[in-house]
């Protein structure tokens, strides 16, 4: 199994004192998102009237076809943000100094927070037309996509070998020429299994996203997302079980007909030196490599697009690198000056916003809220591994095992989790559970499975000879576990861990608060706090509960995770 | 050879010089009054060991690096950037993994914007020239090292480039292999079929440059200096064991280890225990080369270029070991000769135990570094300190990746000889344990 580093989780670059410029600055184009949307674009909100959502599992497959457009049409424009904002991050220090933190950021705050702003925002670009709908729609898939996919391609391009580079500039390859011919290959399996570890998290956003009501607007545009909802507003668990069995047909198709392909096709464009054994090709690759009628259109698309990227677009010629000269200070200051200017603007906006309609009280009870919220993070983070890591190790530890339950596990992180919460609910209405504990496990269904086939991959790559080892010096149970096999798993552990908990922040928008035709449950915490602003439309709650938890999950990240995985992958590696 | 002189020189370089820009202290030059020129139809090597600049300078002609000062000029003309009538080959190969050997050599006329018939015919004919036939299809990986180099050749050659830049080509080759490209290229060379007027080759091993140039620049380090230049006069194809051809590479051994000589010795003498870097050589190779040394057939002294054949060493990395065991005073350089001293003697003649003691001794007298960290921990009351102080202290004296290098030597010295204790998660240097409880009981025996 192909294990790459989780983009949140490399070196951090830049330093950490722009990032409380950057929060400013995301949280002010936030709110200036909304307030473009509401002042330009007339104030009367208009009601999308849509045709109605259709039970009757017939319609299905129509609606299956809608969700996954929605789905593609989001990666192009992911694609297109992670071609230009990252490549001018990487090839401008000044720009990178602003754009990198600004997407670390991005990627802390929860998805569904951006559901607001942007809902707003693009209904009243398209007024009345069911484009904004689909627009904002879309946007939310991008939002589950494009940062981790940029911080990739990022990373990738200032991790471009210098061998390389020398042989671009010295043959004089065109800027256009050496970005299609050496940044993008390169970058390539990383970008790949990223947008694809991406696009699997996507699912869960796509069911999120099609069925939205802030404050008093609202849409419902045609999909399985709507389906699950306009079942859940009419009691009708059959509905909810076709809506579950579509999902999976459509799970199974995205994993077969692309996501293992791309994977596997990305690994020719590995930077190694040496060729190694891969897995058995999967069939679609075999087909489309073989087959004399896919090779031929093959030939032609691949032959325009070479074509394209041979043109020689340039800026200007390749001049000599001066090794020796320093960045002018002036304007590095000048350009600290203007980055502190727009974030103390964005703090006095966000300030002015805030500031009318909330109180100091608000941010105490946001903050108490994140503080129960993140007490289930934590205690659903220890349930996981408890868990997991012993079945993870069990299966990754035979070859057979692991060939079987990994594309599992993989399988069942794509499916949107959110589609099996309303037989919970159920329960819980019937029962009449306490809320607060039994909708926590809900955070988890989606994520936990991140945390099991990183420990498989762990347990599957660790060294043979050490396996002999243990078992030649008869090191056996706690001994074993503490020596051998943790230390050995841990980076993977920890990887794993760091999706599943930013998943869960993620989930808690959508696990904390459930309904079931008419009845109301809701827990204590964060995301219940947001998800219910959001419903009123209490634009400033929003703002402060999506501020709170991007700073719960940015805190989580810097204090816990980053340096446990410096110290796990330090630990574990020799030399 | 005879030159034409009235035509103009390929590439002229006046008094260039490569520095970086240090704020603490003075600058880190690399490259410091070097002169090069270059007629149409000579090979010239620059000869030096690693970190003499001879790839910077490498870099600077190819237009890829602005010197700090000096002036680069391509046929007359001033160098702004990488020249259209330059190509280089590089000591990794550096080719484009995803791109199969077609692709990595039509790379340089795509940028050239050459029409795809063309470039085809062009690709096949350098693929055919460097013998690479039948393997147009294929990917890099599925390639040997030798093979591999030869795509770098070709993809050089297809651009028909008038000077032909080498940067340590063969020397991640294995010795049979880096022999036959030598061979190939020098017969293709003499035959007129290299589509090239002059070849600028960068190596550090001194039989590859008596072989194949018919001028070698001998660099100095630190800074890089061409100390020497040397004329070839032998014709093509030339033989190792020709006794004319022994004595060059014999002459040119001698004045690589003359060179160095006296520089070690104001290292050892030197009052800032921070100015000089160490190369990073272990305490097992120390170890080895003294045992070999003093045992048959050597008796104490060895002919370097002889030790280096026997040993399977290259220059670059015997002549290290040499001015290590130099600097620690267990073994003499002089004239291409090494020469064990009576503690190196003893030392290879010693117990583990005693080993550690000699070498203890050894580093406390001739390594000042060593010497100074052990201070710092003495005076200390808690006998620890942070190794970023002493990291600094070395960067303001050289690169960054010499400090580092430098810093990890003398751990690892220091902990072979048990003079200090460190802690990688910490990043801490400290005195050992039984150090501090003996401190501590003679503490205790004062205040009793």
């Amino acid at each position: 199994m192909t294990n790459y580093t989780l983009p949140a989780l490399a070196g951090h670059r830049m330093p950490n004192r722009f990032d409380g410029a950057a929060m400013l600055i995301v949280m002010g184009l936030l709110i200036a998102l909304v307030e473009v949307g509401r002042t330009t674009i007339g104030t009367p909100i208009a009601q999308i009237q849509n045709s109605p959502i259709h039970l009757d599992p017939a319609w299905l497959p129509y609606y299956a076809l809608r969700s996954t457009a929605r789905m593609f049409a989001a990666l192009v424009f992911s694609l297109l943000f992670t071609f230009t904002y990252a490549t001018l991050a990487a090839k401008s220090r000044r720009a990178g100094m602003v754009l990198i933190p600004i997407l670390d950021i991005l990627q802390s705050v929860p998805i569904l927070g951006f559901l607001t702003f942007t809902t707003v925002f693009f209904l009243h670009l398209f007024p009345g037309r069911v484009l904004g709908a689909e627009l904002a729609s879309v946007f939310v898939i991008f939002t589950s996509q494009a940062w981790n996919m940029a911080f990739s391609f990022y990373q990738s391009l200032t991790t471009l070998p210098a061998d390389l580079q020398e042989v671009a500039r010295s043959f004089r390859l065109s800027a256009w020429q050496k970005f299609w011919k050496l940044d993008v290959p390169f970058a390539i399996p990383g970008l790949v299994w990223n947008t694809m570890l991406s696009m699997s998290g996507g699912w869960f956003f796509v069911v999120a996203s099609e069925a939205v009501t802030v404050g008093n607007t609202q849409f419902t545009l045609p999909g399985i997302g709507s389906y699950v909802a306009e079942a859940l507003a009419r009691q009708n668990l059959p509905a909810i079980l076709y809506a579950i069995l579509a999902m999976l047909v459509v799970i199974l198709l995205y994993d077969q007909l692309l996501f293992r392909p791309l994977v596997a096709w990305s690994g020719k464009f590995r930077f190694e030196t040496t060729a190694t054994l891969s897995g058995p090709e999967p069939w679609m690759l075999k087909l489309l490599r073989r087959g004399a009628l896919f090779r031929a259109i093959g030939e032609i698309i691949g032959g325009a697009f070479a074509a394209i990227f041979r043109l020689r677009l340039s800026l200007r010629q390749p001049g000599r690198v001066d090794e020796t000269s320093e960045p002018s200070r002036v304007v590095d200051g000048l350009w600290f000056l203007a980055i502190a200017a727009v974030a103390l603007y964005a703090a006095w906006q966000i300030f002015g916003y805030v500031a009318s309609t909330l109180h100091w009280r608000d941010l105490g009870t946001a903050l108490v809220m994140g503080v129960y919220t993140a007490l289930r993070v934590a205690v659903l983070m220890i349930v996981a591994a408890a868990v997991w890591v012993p079945a993870g190790v069990w299966i990754g530890l035979r070859p057979r095992a692991t060939r079987i339950a990994q594309p599992v596990a993989q399988f069942l992180a794509a499916f949107p989790a959110n589609l099996l919460f309303p037989p919970v609910v159920l329960a819980i209405v019937h029962f009449h559970a306490n809320p607060n504990i039994w909708l926590t496990p809900l955070m988890l269904i989606g994520t936990q499975w991140y945390v099991l086939f990183n420990v498989i991959a762990g347990a599957a790559a660790f060294p043979g000879d050490m396996k002999e080892v243990a078992a030649n010096f008869h090191i056996r149970g706690l001994l074993w576990w503490r020596k051998v096999m943790i230390p050995g798993i841990l980076p993977y552990f920890i990887t794993g861990a760091l999706t599943a908990s930013g998943g869960a922040w993620n989930a808690s928008i959508v696990a904390e608060v459930a309904s079931w035709g008419n009845k109301q449950l809701a827990a204590q915490g964060l995301g219940a706090y947001i998800a219910q602003a959001t419903a009123a439309g209490d634009t400033p709650r929003v703002v402060l509960g999506v501020a709170v938890m991007s700073c719960f999950v940015i805190v989580f990240n810097r204090v816990l995770w980053r340096p446990l995985y410096a110290y796990a992958t330090r630990r574990a590696t020799l030399g | 050879m005879a030159m034409d002189q009235q035509r103009l020189p390929l590439v002229t370089v006046r008094d260039c010089r490569q520095a970086y820009h240090k704020e603490a202290s003075a600058d880190l030059v690399v490259l410091d009054h070097v002169d090069l020129t270059l007629q149409e139809g000579e090979i010239v090597a620059l000869l030096g060991r690693s970190g003499s600049g001879k790839s910077t300078l490498l870099r600077i002609v190819a237009g890829l690096l602005k010197p700090t000062a000096g002036e680069v000029r391509w046929r007359g003309e001033p160098l702004k950037g990488p020249a259209p009538g330059v190509a280089m080959v590089f000591q990794s190969f550096a080719l484009f993994p995803w791109l199969t050997v077609q692709e990595n050599v039509e790379l340089g006329l795509e940028a050239l914007g050459v029409r795809k018939d063309e470039r085809e015919e062009r690709s096949e004919e350098a693929i055919d020239l460097i013998g690479l036939g039948g393997y147009d299809g294929a990917y890099p990986k599925e390639l040997s090292g030798g093979m591999r180099q030869r795509v770098g050749l070709a993809r050089a050659l297809v651009v028909h480039p008038d000077l032909l830049l080498m940067d340590e080509p063969f020397s991640a080759l294995d010795v049979l292999t880096a022999e036959t490209l030598r061979t190939d290229l020098i017969d293709l060379w003499m035959d007129g079929k290299l589509p090239v007027k002059s070849i600028l080759i960068v190596t550090h091993n001194i039989e590859e440059a008596v072989l194949m140039a018919d001028r070698i620049l001998v660099f100095s380090s630190n800074p890089g200096r061409v100390a020497h230049e040397l004329r070839v006069p032998f014709a093509h194809p030339r033989n190792r064991f020709d006794p004319a051809f022994r004595e060059m590479v014999d002459e040119i051994y001698g004045i690589m280890t003359r060179r160095r000589t006296p520089e070690v010795h104001t290292a050892a003498l030197a009052p800032n225990p921070f100015a000089h870097p160490l190369h990073p050589v272990g305490t097992n190779l120390i170890a080895g080369l003294l045992e070999t040394l003093s045992g048959e057939p050597y008796h104490g002294r060895a002919d370097l270029p002889a030790l280096a054949a026997a040993l399977q060493f290259e220059v670059d990395e015997l002549l290290p070991l040499g001015e290590t065991l130099s600097i620690l005073g267990f073994a003499v350089l002089e004239e291409g000769d090494i020469q064990i001293t009576e503690t190196g003697r003893r030392f290879a003649e010693a117990e583990t135990e005693d080993r550690k003691k000699i070498f203890a001794e050894a580093l406390r007298a001739h390594v000042p570094l060593i010497a100074a960290i052990r201070n710092v921990l003495e005076q200390r009351s808690n006998h620890r300190a942070a190794a970023v102080r002493f990291r600094d202290q070395l960067e303001d004296h050289m690169s960054p990746e010499y400090a580092e290098e430098t810093l990890r030597t003398v751990i690892a010295w220091g902990r072979y000889a048990e003079i200090f204790e460190y802690d990688e998660e910490a990043q801490q240097f400290s005195l050992e344990e039984e150090d501090e409880e003996e401190e501590r009981a003679r503490a205790g025996e004062y205040r009793g």
